[in-house]
């Protein structure tokens, strides 16, 4: 029985911790998310905690924001045992949280999306005053300011975390969550969300940052937990550890940060794009102006923070969209505005397709995997060759597929739901790699998979290349890109910034390229 | 010209009698869908008020408690949509649907049950229904030109529940854009997930939102078989909610434009049988089905975006797992 | 909490809710007065062992195939076709059309086979708008699918009362369409091979309804197009990714629910009443709904559910009949309880059957 326990910490202070867990455990069916979680956190401290995608970083999060229920442990505030159920527990106890995806409503206002939940009467014209007079406090406080009267869906995304956290200190939290922040912003918008945190330490609020970045811990935490699998697996003085312990005790083993590949040996040019330009649904220009070429037998990276006109990029290279202004030649064969494509056509033109976003448009969850196999070529003879589907042909081909590719398990008339996030990819990858595709775009390959699986398909991606491909390869993960790209094309705001060769690149000028600053200094 | 005055007030006058049960059953179509739930039931929901309130009118002489019992039907028939929707997470649309069936289905059942007329209420007196309400100053306006025939035919002499319904909008707008529980009821509608990280339970407040609609669809219940009839006959609703649908769609899920798309509905409805044997210019005889059929005509065309674009609330119709 | 066997998920669920609707309405029966398994067994003999009760069953089921495919299609590609009741309505007009311009002509069989084939298109036709505005102009299918049922009616009012009206009744209904066109009963059928059956309005219709849910299995499942439905239904953005044009498989599907709800009319108006009368499909679009759901979209499935609510249908007329209190309307109850359990709460009995596999199973392996 443990109720009111003061521990030591390293520091030899004998303090309460501000929040305590105690072998928490979570099951979803029969993924076992959390397992046994012990974590302390010292009050006015920033505290991260890091693991791969997929380790229960952000489960553990929401069990503490009262979003899930854990199936069994303690939570301590300031060493007093507490329940929480839901959310509104959670904010009485002060913790607040910031989420990975954004829990505004774009149709409100800043200061009604704020004022939800802690609106201050029954009638809104009381609160209103109120609300928009400490959303002016606390933005001086913070150096975060915003207009109350502005539509969320107006604003960028530096803009929309801000008035999170406003959201999360007006309803005074003194321990402040942010489960993966700097997912959406750039490295510069980073370090700016960084100042904001010191000055929340400053203030005496407890930061929880939750980050699968080796980078970020090493900057600005005091303390950092790591998780693997779903366990706790250490707890270390950020100022006592380095990268390189973290990331073993990240993945399990020693990790080679850099993977190893030939030089590149291109040739004639694959994919020639000119011009490209495309407007989104509301009118704004989402491509501007872009030209490139890629060569078979290499790999060009697009870098970029998320958001830049990458998924757009793709969509239209990939026959999914039109583009709207420019045009771009794939071996040999003109596509602008006019020319009718679909990602049939051009999946006829031996282009393949690795979509960013597998659950999306990668597969079909509720269809079974020898069904994954041939979507997008059911019309082709993958099907068979006679009038009606051909189920037999079908199950060998993908039986064949998961010997080749090491899919588990290996089960043709599985659901593609019951495979994990590694598995899912991989038969994304045996479908579009099958018929030995010239031209290769590939989105996010590895995001949300194990480590095992990201070297297998990294290494295919390598093979396909020195096949004679070309690849084009979009990733928000600058290790990545840096990792295999033979060359870097940076992109901000719809437009090219600079190419850099694979071989001259670093991540702080990428970085700075990224917020779309080739050469003038940033405001 | 003064036959032409007289017969527009005339006009005029039963437009606000149809659209009665309209607004209210659109009101509460806005409050469901509002929070995110899909509501085909309203006819349902509509028909089992009038139900209830004219068997208990009759069985009881007393028109209130036939009121507060079509309001309790209505709200059972919420809270039944409710379970099936919010708490078990059921498709919207299929309980909806569900809902009609049984909503016509148990009111015949128990009707013949209990009185044996074929699934008819007795026939109430005058006494155990709405009668209409002569607003003061009728006789002393009598002498105004204008003005006071408009009072008098137009403005006076319609049922309490006329009135209470023409209230019903103006209230129903004010809880939706100036109070704590409309603000989040229009969040819940947009993301669910914000409104619970904010601390606030979806599923009350979508329960609330459902029983508020219940109110709003027992009162229109009981106005069609208590005030504005006298007894209920099966399937008397005759699509009345579908047109509150409709007209919610119309109005772009904003009270005071479903309430003007309600009175423009009404206002086919009202001249349908006036103009039945008048021969338009050109149309010659105009077919009364064409009349009848023309809500559903413009609201067809208004959803295939011809006429501006409708924007229903982001959430609706996704059930809500955590 | 571990998923459901797949036998259980398919056969024992479904069954639990529907004893469970029965049940509700078992309670229903005798709050009014009656008593309830009395109900249920006169309406099993209405249904089933009365002379002739087995043709008018069949003859509900071969109206409940039709829309329950047409429901069904439209839901392999996530679409709501809650049009059925219209499509049908109209498919009337198709045969008409089709009696009046081949009638004449052309010899018995093939007269029959357009009849058919413009039931069906008319009906489709009918489904095709509101497909057409779903895919292209985002209209929701089942605000549009209402109304034009809506639409359908005032239509045939005014058709069926004004133009089409036969000369001398007050009724509104058509002409009687010609002989030819004229579907034969089952009873005449198989009175040619001298067998002797009880009269009914089971007509040969019937083997036309067979054939739809062969039809409907092959295409769902066995074709490339059906592939593409199926994709479609299950995620729109992997198969647009895919290369699938979304809007034309919307399209598509709706005509062919359209098509299915149409050859209602084939049974109403060629089989049975052999002209086209007011509201001649009497909410079997509806009903069409809780087939779907019941059977689960599968032309297996289908059959029984038909075959059920056909039961439903002439034991209920079978009940109105033997008890004061009760009239048809107890149908409508029915099917308000089954697509109440069977599709908006079918899944609410899960957990509780969930614990009790869990148990066998974990007994099971305790007992090694």
């Amino acid at each position: 029985m443990m109720i009111n326990k003061s521990i030591k910490t390293s520091g030899g202070d004998t303090a309460c911790y501000i929040l305590e867990l105690q072998k928490i455990s979570k099951s979803f069916g029969l993924v076992e998310a959390n397992k046994n979680i012990d974590l302390q956190i010292e009050a006015g401290t920033i505290h991260g905690i890091i693991g791969e995608n997929g380790a229960g970083k952000s489960t553990l999060m929401n069990i503490l924001y009262g979003l899930h229920r854990a199936n069994s442990g303690e939570m301590l505030v300031n060493g007093a045992r507490v329940k929480i159920k839901s959310s509104a527990d959670a904010l009485s106890l002060g913790i607040g949280m910031v989420h990975q995806h954004f829990m505004l409503i774009p149709r409100f206002t800043v200061l009604e999306n704020v004022m939800l939940g802690s609106e201050g009467g029954a009638l809104l014209s009381k609160g209103r005053i109120s609300t928009a007079n400490k959303l002016k406090e606390l933005g001086q406080t913070f150096d975060m300011e915003v207009d109350p009267y502005v539509l969320v869906s107006d604003l960028n995304v530096g803009m929309r975390q801000r008035v999170e956290i406003l959201k999360a200190l007006k309803g005074g939290a003194k321990i402040l969550i942010l489960d993966e922040p700097t997912g959406v912003l750039t490295p510069q918008e980073a370090t700016q969300l960084f100042e904001i945190l010191d000055k929340l330490r400053e203030n005496g609020v407890t930061v929880l940052l939750i980050t699968h970045k080796l980078a970020e811990i090493m900057a600005i935490t005091d303390n950092v937990s790591i998780m693997r699998g779903g366990e706790m697996v250490g707890h270390r003085k950020t100022s006592d550890t380095n990268p390189q312990e973290l990331a073993e005790l990240m993945v399990g083993r020693k990790v080679l940060l850099n993977v190893e590949k030939p030089k590149a040996k291109p040739k004639e040019i694959a994919l020639n794009v000119r011009n490209l330009g495309c407007y989104s649904s509301r009118g704004h220009k989402v491509l501007d102006n872009l030209t490139f070429q890629v060569k078979s037998g290499e790999i060009l990276g697009v870098a970029g923070v998320s958001g830049n006109g990458q998924t757009p990029l793709m969509e239209i290279l990939a026959g999914m969209r039109k583009p709207d202004e420019g045009y771009f030649e794939i071996l040999g064969k003109k596509i602008d505005h006019e020319t009718k494509v679909s990602p049939f056509t051009m999946r006829e033109n031996a282009i393949g397709h690795i979509p960013e976003d597998r659950h999306k448009h990668g597969l079909i969850l509720g269809f079974e995997a020898y069904e994954n196999m041939v979507l997008g070529f059911h019309n082709t003879e993958m099907t068979g060759e006679k009038k009606l589907l051909d189920k037999n042909h079908m199950l060998k081909h993908t039986a064949d597929r998961m010997d080749e590719y090491d899919i588990r398990p290996r089960n043709p008339k599985l659901l593609a739901s019951s495979f994990s996030g590694g598995n899912q990819q991989k038969i994304v990858v045996a479908r579009e790699l099958y018929k030995n595709p010239k031209l290769l775009i590939v989105g996010e390959p590895t995001r949300g998979v194990d480590v095992g699986a990201i070297e297998f398909i990294h290494k295919q991606l390598i093979q396909l290349r020195d096949q004679g491909c070309a690849i084009i390869l979009i990733s928000v993960e600058l290790d990545e890109i840096m990792g295999l790209s033979d060359r870097i094309l940076v992109m901000n705001k719809g437009q090219e910034v600079s190419t850099v060769n694979g071989d001259d690149a670093n991540p702080k000028d990428l970085g700075l390229m990224m917020a779309g600053i080739s050469e003038e200094a940033s405001n | 010209m003064i036959d032409f005055f007289y017969q527009t007030l005339w006009a005029l006058d039963a437009t606000l009698r149809v659209a009665t049960p309209l607004m209210l059953c659109a009101m509460a179509g806005i409050f469901s869908e509002r929070s995110g739930i899909v509501d085909i039931s309203l006819e349902g929901k509509l028909l089992s008020g009038a139900f209830v309130a004219a068997t208990i009118a009759s069985l009881t002489g007393s028109v209130w408690l036939g009121l507060i019992g079509a309001i309790s039907a209505s709200v059972l028939m919420s809270l039944l949509h409710g379970f099936a929707c919010i708490t078990h997470r059921g498709d919207q649309v299929v309980s909806g649907v569900a809902i009609n069936f049984l909503a016509s289905g148990l009111t015949v059942i128990l009707g013949i049950a209990i009185f044996k007329r074929g699934g008819q209420t007795p026939t109430l007196s005058s006494g155990e229904r709405f009668r209409p309400i002569e607003l003061w100053f009728v006789d002393a306006l009598d002498n105004v030109p204008v003005i006071g025939a408009i009072y008098r035919e137009l403005i006076s002499g319609h049922s309490l529940l006329v009135y209470v319904a023409l209230l019903c909008v103006p209230i129903a707008s004010f809880i939706l854009y100036k109070s704590r529980f409309g603000l989040r009821l229009r969040a819940v509608g947009e993301s669910p997930i914000a409104v619970d990280s904010a601390g606030v339970s979806v599923t009350w407040l979508r329960y609330r939102a459902l029983i508020v609609g219940g109110v709003f669809c027992g009162i229109a219940g009981a106005y069609l078989s208590i005030s504005h009839g006298a007894n209920f006959v099966r399937e008397m609703s005759a699509g009345k909610g579908y047109i509150a649908l409709a007209a919610v769609i119309f109005g772009n899920w904003r009270p005071i434009r479903a309430f003007w798309a309600c009175l423009m509905f009404g206002f086919l409805d009202a001249i349908t049988s006036r103009l039945q044997d008048i021969d338009l210019p050109l149309i010659g005889e105009v077919p009364a089905q064409l009349m009848s059929a023309l809500p559903y005509i413009m609201t067809i065309i208004l959803l295939s975006g011809f006429i501006g674009r409708p924007s229903p609330p982001s959430a609706i119709g996704v059930p809500y797992k955590k | 909490m571990k998923p459901l066997p797949r036998w259980a998920d398919l056969i024992l669920l479904p069954f639990i809710n529907l004893c469970t609707a029965f049940f509700v309405c078992g309670i229903v029966v005798y709050i009014i007065g009656e008593n309830p398994w009395e109900a249920l067994l006169v309406m099993l003999k209405g249904a089933f062992i009365y002379p002739g009760s087995l043709g008018y069953t069949l003859y509900y089921t071969t109206n409940f195939i039709f829309t329950g495919l047409a429901v069904a299609t439209a839901f392999h590609a996530k679409l709501f076709n809650i049009g059925g009741e219209g499509q049908a309505y109209v498919g009337s007009l198709g045969i008409l059309l089709a009696t009046a311009l081949f009638a004449p002509f052309l010899p018995a069989v093939f007269v029959v086979l357009l009849c058919i084939i413009c039931s069906a298109m008319v009906g489709a036709a009918w489904a095709f708008i509101p497909g057409y505005l779903q895919a292209k102009r985002g209209s929701h299918v089942v605000i549009t699918t209402i109304m034009f049922n809506f639409l359908a009616s005032s239509l045939m009012v005014y058709l069926l009362a004004g133009p089409l009206i036969q000369l001398g009744q007050q009724s509104p209904q058509s002409d009687l369409i010609p002989e030819s066109a004229q579907l034969a009963s089952f009873e005449t059928f198989l009175g040619l091979f001298g067998v002797d059956i009880a009269s009914s309005p089971l007509n040969l219709s019937f083997v036309l309804a067979l054939l739809a849910l062969f039809v409907f299995w092959v295409l769902i499942w066995k074709t490339r197009l059906g592939y593409e439905i199926r994709a479609v239904g299950k995620n729109q953005d992997a198969a647009n990714y895919a290369g699938i044009n979304v809007p034309k498989i919307i399209i598509i599907t709706m005509t062919i629910s359209g098509a299915f709800a149409g050859l209602l009319a084939v049974n109403e108006v060629m089989g049975v009443q052999h002209r086209a009368i007011l509201n001649f499909t009497a909410g079997y679009g509806f009903t069409g709904i809780a087939v779907a759901l019941m059977g689960r979209n599968h032309p297996v499935g289908i059959f029984f559910a038909s075959l059920l609510f056909g039961a439903l249908f002439q034991g209920g007329a079978e009940l109105d009949f033997e008890f004061q209190s009760i009239t048809r309307d107890m149908v409508l109850l029915i099917q308000g309880m089954i697509i109440l359990f069977s599709g908006a709460l079918a899944y609410m009995f899960n957990p509780a059957l969930s614990k009790v596999f869990s148990r066998i199973t974990k007994n099971g392996a305790n007992d090694d």
